[in-house]
């Protein structure tokens, strides 16, 4: 294939044009318009720094991105389904709750031996696999979802809507038939608990303590948004889903069965919404059958805040969620969920599609 | 005069009017057919329901537009009746005070929100209210000092609505229904032992009061709603329903139209919220604000009939209905599956909400007209059957080319 078939719509326009001494103010205005994710994330970083002191801004920042991690894995599987097939899934709350108890059965009664071991491999004898359960009951749970409730009603978002919110109900309730009403508590494993302290020798950041676990959520986010652009931007499925999720008939008429492909993007995004589920439910150390619906406020701020159906939207949709939600629940705990919806809010009315738009809904 | 006051919109079908004069008669009478404080809370939330479930219907049945802020309307009118008789006292001008506030209130969120409405799309509309509603939610359980926080806060209704207020000094006789037709099931034999088990004296409260008074509103608030959708108005929205597109190129603004519903199903539900507080005399997030209330609201007005007012009535009463007695019904069947692993826990009083969801699923695929419309195209159809209609609407002329 040659260079234009390949164009990406996921990265960013502009640019090519010869460079040229620009004044501050246009260059200013230039990166606003053109590079929205990036001024927003960058307009919050300064101001909550001029807000907060340095060293307790560094560990909001860490926890924020953390945050914004955990959200990017149960986020991604949402935005996609959208770009692709046009399927708005309400039912993705549940998923991330199913994926929550999944991996915490395997965490609390299967593996609890080696969870509870100091030891960090003995400990990852017990994460891994229940990361892994938890992707692979999502995604199976995903395949009969998509098989019996939202096969029969593609292109009618109306119907969409009615019926997700069904499936999402019968699915909590399931959830609570099988784990039963009560909340299920579900320790960190040894090697997670704790935080690490910052050498006091270091310069600016000497002496700043940092939770192991936010750690881990950070480097997973971070690797499952790298291999995801890898997938996207890199590979033959890749230039399949963007082909889809700019035009669906074209994909179709070269041959493809865009069907098939978007039954695996939708595995996929159960199996993300799963493992998302687990490691919010391990931030958590407590699972609530409801859980997922608590999070999919959170979730919906974010794939609107990227624009439906972009990646990369939806990462950067994350931080800002992330970072947004802990700066003001540290200057005012009661006003997190109000900020969060603001922001929203704010950016629908500066860009109606969101920060990288994809998709024309 | 029926058709006045039906707006010429009437059932349409025998087996339909049959139901709705059952559920009619039943609220009308029902202090006197039916005993005890359960079904007499039964009975006050289904006239409360029929209001948000007609003002829901007119956005998502008529309209198409879908938002899950319906529920936030109605917190916001529980809520100012709630906070206006705390403050300023359990007398009827703080209650109208609280309700006037709530209206106003809702008036300019859901202007906000139906502007809101202009700069995104349909899709997004039931995404940023979902969001928005969940913010206010968050925001009324935070604000403990103001709102009580998840405890909630107690109503103090004015004294002639409380129970204490006996309006008349003698007692009513009443008669209640569901142990009259235990009675002749169990023992026909007996009919005069059955009569007699079932007779009650019903002595007048304010409650009884308080409950004619809201089903009056919610009487008037139906009627209201079924004129304006058989108006030239609710013409229009159905025109938007169809295609917007269409309806826009033919000179109307949609987006007024639009803007102009999501106001107007706002300001019912703020009303039914005000008169849930006085009869519930007691709220809190979990009973006005939770988003599962929400989704309630939808599976009452997906269930009796998207698009039929008529379906607000059906829907509200039968899940209602089922939310209070299901639970029992599945608790006798329970003690007959007990020891079965899986199905005992299936079919656990607990989980009634799974099958109402299985049915509700069920019925979108199936009957998406929800039970009204399935009953009209039932008799539509017997009635196409019985006789070749000579007098039915001509067939629209093929368009020349």
């Amino acid at each position: 294939m040659n260079k234009e078939t390949t164009a990406m719509p996921m990265s960013d326009p502009i640019q090519e044009a010869p460079r040229q001494r620009r004044s501050p103010r246009v260059w200013l205005s230039d990166f606003q318009e053109n590079q929205a994710h990036l001024f927003l994330l960058a307009a919050m970083l300064i101001l909550s720094l001029a807000v907060i002191d340095f060293g307790t801004w560094l560990v909001l920042t860490i926890s924020g991105i953390a945050m914004g991690g955990m959200l990017f894995l149960m986020a991604s599987g949402m935005t996609l389904t959208f770009g692709l097939m046009s399927v708005l899934n309400l039912a993705h709350g549940a998923f991330i709750s199913l994926g929550a108890f999944a991996g915490g059965t395997v965490l609390a009664f299967w593996l609890d031996g080696f969870a509870g071991a100091p030891g960090l491999m003995s400990n990852l004898v017990a994460i891994i696999p229940a990361l892994l359960f938890a992707a692979f009951v999502a995604g199976i749970v995903g395949l009969v979802f998509e098989k019996l409730v939202i096969k029969p009603v593609y292109g009618d978002h109306l119907k969409q809507i009615l019926v997700t919110v069904g499936g999402s109900i019968i699915l909590m309730q399931l959830i609570e038939v099988i784990w039963g009403p009560n909340e299920i508590p579900v320790t960190r494993p040894e090697s997670l608990s704790g935080a690490l302290m910052l050498p006091e020798s270091l310069p600016v950041i000497g002496g700043i303590v940092l939770e192991k676990f936010r750690l881990l959520a950070v480097v997973l986010g971070l690797a499952i948004y790298a291999a995801m652009l890898w997938v996207i931007d890199r590979t033959r499925i890749g230039i399949l889903i963007r082909a889809g999720v700019e035009s669906r008939e074209m994909v179709e008429i070269q041959g493809y069965r865009i069907h098939l492909l978007f039954l695996g993007v939708f595995i996929a995004g159960s199996a993300l919404a799963g493992l998302g589920g687990v490691m919010w439910g391990m931030y958590k150390e407590i699972l609530t059958p409801h859980m997922g619906d608590e999070m999919m406020i959170s979730v919906i701020v974010v794939i609107i805040l990227g624009g439906l159906g972009s990646i990369r939207g939806c990462f950067y949709g994350a931080l800002l969620v992330g970072l947004i939600n802990l700066y003001i629940g540290f200057v005012e705990p009661r006003l997190a969920a109000v900020a969060t919806v603001g922001l929203m809010v704010g950016v629908l009315m500066w860009r109606p599609q969101g920060l990288i738009p994809v998709i024309k809904v | 005069m029926l058709n006045r006051i039906l707006s010429g919109d009437y059932p349409r079908s025998k087996p339909l009017t049959a139901l709705l004069l059952i559920i009619v008669v039943s609220l009308l009478l029902g202090p006197f057919l039916f005993d005890g404080i359960r079904a007499f809370t039964t009975l006050g939330m289904i006239c409360v329901f029929i209001m948000v479930v007609a003002a829901y219907d007119l956005m998502l049945g008529y309209t198409h537009i879908v938002s899950f802020a319906h529920t936030m309307f109605f917190g916001i009118g529980a809520y100012g009746v709630a906070m206006a008789t705390s403050n300023i006292g359990s007398t009827f001008p703080a209650v109208l005070i609280g309700i006037t506030g709530a209206l106003a209130l809702s008036f300019v969120l859901s202007l906000l929100l139906g502007l809101l409405s202009l700069r995104v799309k349909a899709i997004f509309f039931a995404l940023v209210t979902l969001a928005v509603a969940f913010a206010f939610l968050s925001l009324v359980t935070q604000l403990y000092v103001i709102t009580g926080g998840e405890d909630g806060m107690r109503v103090r209704v004015p004294r002639e609505l409380g129970p204490a207020f006996r309006p008349l000094d003698g007692t009513l006789p009443g008669i209640d229904v569901p142990t009259l037709l235990k009675g002749l099931l169990t023992q026909p034999w007996n009919l005069g032992q059955v009569w007699q088990d079932s007779l009650f004296e019903l002595r007048l409260s304010g409650r009884n009061v308080m409950y004619y008074a809201l089903l009056a509103v919610s009487a008037g608030v139906f009627l209201f709603l079924l004129r304006l959708v058989n108006s030239p108005f609710g013409r229009v929205l159905q025109a938007i329903r169809e295609n917007e597109f269409r309806a826009e190129a033919l000179g109307y603004r949609t987006v007024v139209y639009r803007t102009a519903v999501v106001i107007l199903a706002a300001l019912v539900a703020t009303l039914a919220g005000a008169a849930f507080a006085l009869i519930n005399r007691y709220v809190n997030p979990e009973n006005t604000l939770n988003f599962e209330l929400m989704v309630f609201i939808l599976l009452m007005c997906v269930i009796g009939g998207m698009g039929t007012l008529y379906g607000a009535i059906v829907g509200s009463t039968l899940f209602i209905l089922a939310q209070t007695y299901l639970q029992d019904l599945l608790k006798w069947v329970g003690q007959y599956t007990d020891g079965i692993p899986l199905v005992e826990n299936l079919l656990g009083p607990g989980h009634w909400l799974l099958w109402f969801g299985l049915l509700f699923v069920l019925s979108v695929y199936f009957f998406p007209a929800g039970v009204v419309g399935q009953l009209r195209i039932w008799s539509m159809r017997r009635r196409s059957r019985d006789q070749q209609p000579p007098d039915g609407p001509e067939a629209e002329p093929l368009p020349q080319t």
